[in-house]
């Protein structure tokens, strides 16, 4: 049964009523619960992924994945605050590229008792384990982003140092000298600037506001290596 | 409310009625329930706690399936059926039971959260313990506080690698990039780390009041001056500025640890003792990184002439190539090997 319950603020009857005077009227009747348990709604979506993609032919599954990239790839060419990174992680991307950046990197290294296999394996570990580590310290700074999406937009934002990389050997094939150095020192700059600035449109909004900067500073660490990495790479 | 799947610091132990009430919970309920307590370091859309419910959502069906298939079977096979069934059930409880405390230890131990307190700084307090790391305190009758936190010291030694990776120039010649990043990452996460824990040691034979988290933090927070010295004289390379700098930078940090040490101890020998370890580990690491990653440069430059090299760029240069005197057998050649197997050679 519904009782009425009159609130201290309720001017009177007899005056003309304020614009919200009839919500002081509304009260909770006793037989509404008002605890209970909260619920999240199941993403039964993934189960349907499970029965439905299985019978499907194996080019529709790579081109629907290699479109996936492509669009994340497009997000961070031209960085926006957006979360299609964060919905729907996956690592194809970063291994696509960093796979790619050790195998480029491999090359350099023509001493005949190296065979250059270290090389990769030097960086796709530094790759790794440093977006591990980056991952760690946003978590433990107290950010709310899941450890996968993390990796997942370091990785993403491997691509401008990357498109550098690129840029490096197409500039190498050139005359060496200083002017070939200054070329590629500012097309790595530029590039890591960029890097930079994707990730922080994807990760800062995970951090707690006064803390951006402890986040960001692994981050500015990390992609400096890589981007020392590239700038130092000569073939010989 | 239920019990959350991954304890965070409490003491649950996995009894039998817990877990008992665990289920009931779930099957009586039906429905997928957040602990809010859990809820600190992942969010509620992310991908493992969606993981993780949806499996215990299964893992119910699953058991309701199997209920409901073993009923019909006992049914039908009258008294042998209930014998089976009931050994089935207990099998069934018992690997549940088991799976639930295996992931409940996986989740216990993998729980970054047990580090999540030394992490727990303001960008304010980072640049304020920085800047107090290069200033020695005059009183040390007063044992001094030391701030245990892990988020400075990390950072502080990941500079340092990179610094040192940016102190190898390139030009045109190759450069082993791979050994000196791998060098770079172990000389000083080794330095931090292992001169930690031997100070920590000599100072539990001293009986310093000091614990290990306080050790770390200290000694991560003198790497500060390292990494000043050691920007500034990899960009100009001029020896006598170095030593300036050795002396008042590398001094200034390490007379910070150092008087806060002896705050913290008691009697002259131990202090001495103490403090004398490590003022001389400290000066003498700041002097084997300048010059493990310098004095190859230079020897090498005056003995061989580069036209490649533009003048402004030092290079470290392939060593076995230019010493064959100082070839080592394996493959896996460490550049300070080499750099020490150089100066060893050239004196």
């Amino acid at each position: 049964m519904a009782e009425a319950v009159e609130s201290p603020g309720d001017p009177g009857t007899a005056t003309p009523r304020p614009l919200f005077a009839g919500l002081s009227d509304i009260s909770i009747s006793q037989d509404i619960p008002v605890e209970g348990e909260i619920t999240i709604p199941m993403r039964s979506r993934i189960r349907e992924f499970d029965s439905s993609t299985l019978n499907e032919s194996v080019q529709n599954t790579i081109m629907r994945d290699l479109k996936a990239v492509g669009k994340k790839f497009m997000h961070v060419l031209y960085p926006r605050k957006s979360n299609t990174l964060l919905r729907d992680w996956d690592l194809w991307g970063p291994l696509i590229l960093c796979v790619t950046l050790a195998l480029m990197l491999q090359r350099g290294s023509v001493d005949s008792e190296k065979d250059g296999g270290p090389q990769f394996a030097e960086v796709f570990v530094i790759v790794w384990f440093g977006a591990v580590t980056i991952t760690l310290n946003s978590k433990l700074l107290g950010g709310n982003i899941s450890f996968f999406q993390s990796l997942c937009v370091l990785g993403y934002c491997i691509l401008p140092l990357t498109v550098a990389m690129l840029v490096c050997r197409l500039v190498l094939l050139a005359e060496p000298g200083p002017i070939n150095f200054m070329v590629r020192l500012f097309v790595v700059i530029v590039m890591f600037a960029w890097s930079i600035v994707a990730s922080t449109a994807f990760l800062a909004d995970s951090q707690p506001p006064n803390r951006k900067a402890l986040a960001v500073y692994p981050v500015f660490l990390f992609y400096f290596v890589i981007s020392w990495m590239i700038l130092t790479f000569t073939p010989q | 409310m239920a019990t959350p799947a991954a304890p965070a610091g409490g003491a649950r132990n996995g009894a039998g009625p817990e877990w008992g009430g665990f289920e009931e919970n779930i099957q009586g309920g039906g429905s997928a329930v957040i602990d809010m307590e859990n809820m600190d370091d992942t969010s509620g859309s992310s991908f493992e706690d969606m993981g993780e419910l949806h499996q215990r959502l299964r893992e119910e069906e699953v058991d309701a399936d199997a209920a409901a298939a073993e009923e019909e079977d006992g049914e039908f096979l009258g008294m042998k059926g209930f014998k089976g069934q009931l050994s089935r059930q207990v099998a069934d409880q018992m690997w549940q039971a088991g799976k639930r405390q295996a992931s409940r230890a996986f989740s216990l131990y993998a729980n970054i959260d047990i580090l999540r307190p030394y992490f727990d700084v303001e960008p304010a307090q980072v640049r304020s313990r920085l800047l107090e790391s290069m200033i020695p305190i005059k009183m040390v009758n007063f044992p001094q506080k030391i701030a245990g936190e892990l988020y400075g010291p990390l950072m502080l030694v990941f500079t340092l690698v990179a610094i040192l990776l940016h102190g190898m120039k390139t030009s045109d010649t190759i450069i082993r990039e791979g050994t000196l990043m791998g060098t770079a990452i172990g000389t000083c996460f080794g330095y931090w780390l292992g001169v930690s824990s031997f100070i920590y040691f000599l100072a539990y034979l001293c009986n310093a009041q000091i614990t290990m988290l306080q050790m770390l933090a200290l000694l991560g927070y003198g790497l500060f001056g390292h990494c000043i010295v050691l920007f500034i004289t990899y960009n100009i390379h001029l020896h006598a500025l170095f030593y300036l700098f050795w002396l008042l930078v590398g001094g200034l940090s390490t007379l910070r640890m150092v008087a806060v040490l002896v705050s913290r101890t008691v009697g002259p020998t131990q202090r001495l003792l103490l403090c004398g370890t490590l003022a001389t580990l400290h000066m003498l690491f700041l002097l084997y990184l300048h010059f493990a990653y310098h004095k190859v440069v230079e020897g090498i430059l005056d003995t061989l002439e580069g036209p490649n090299i533009p003048p402004m760029q030092r290079v470290p240069r392939d060593i076995p190539a230019v010493f064959p005197a100082a070839r080592l057998p394996t493959a896996a050649l460490n550049a300070t090997a080499k750099a020490v197997a150089v100066t060893l050679q050239s004196h």
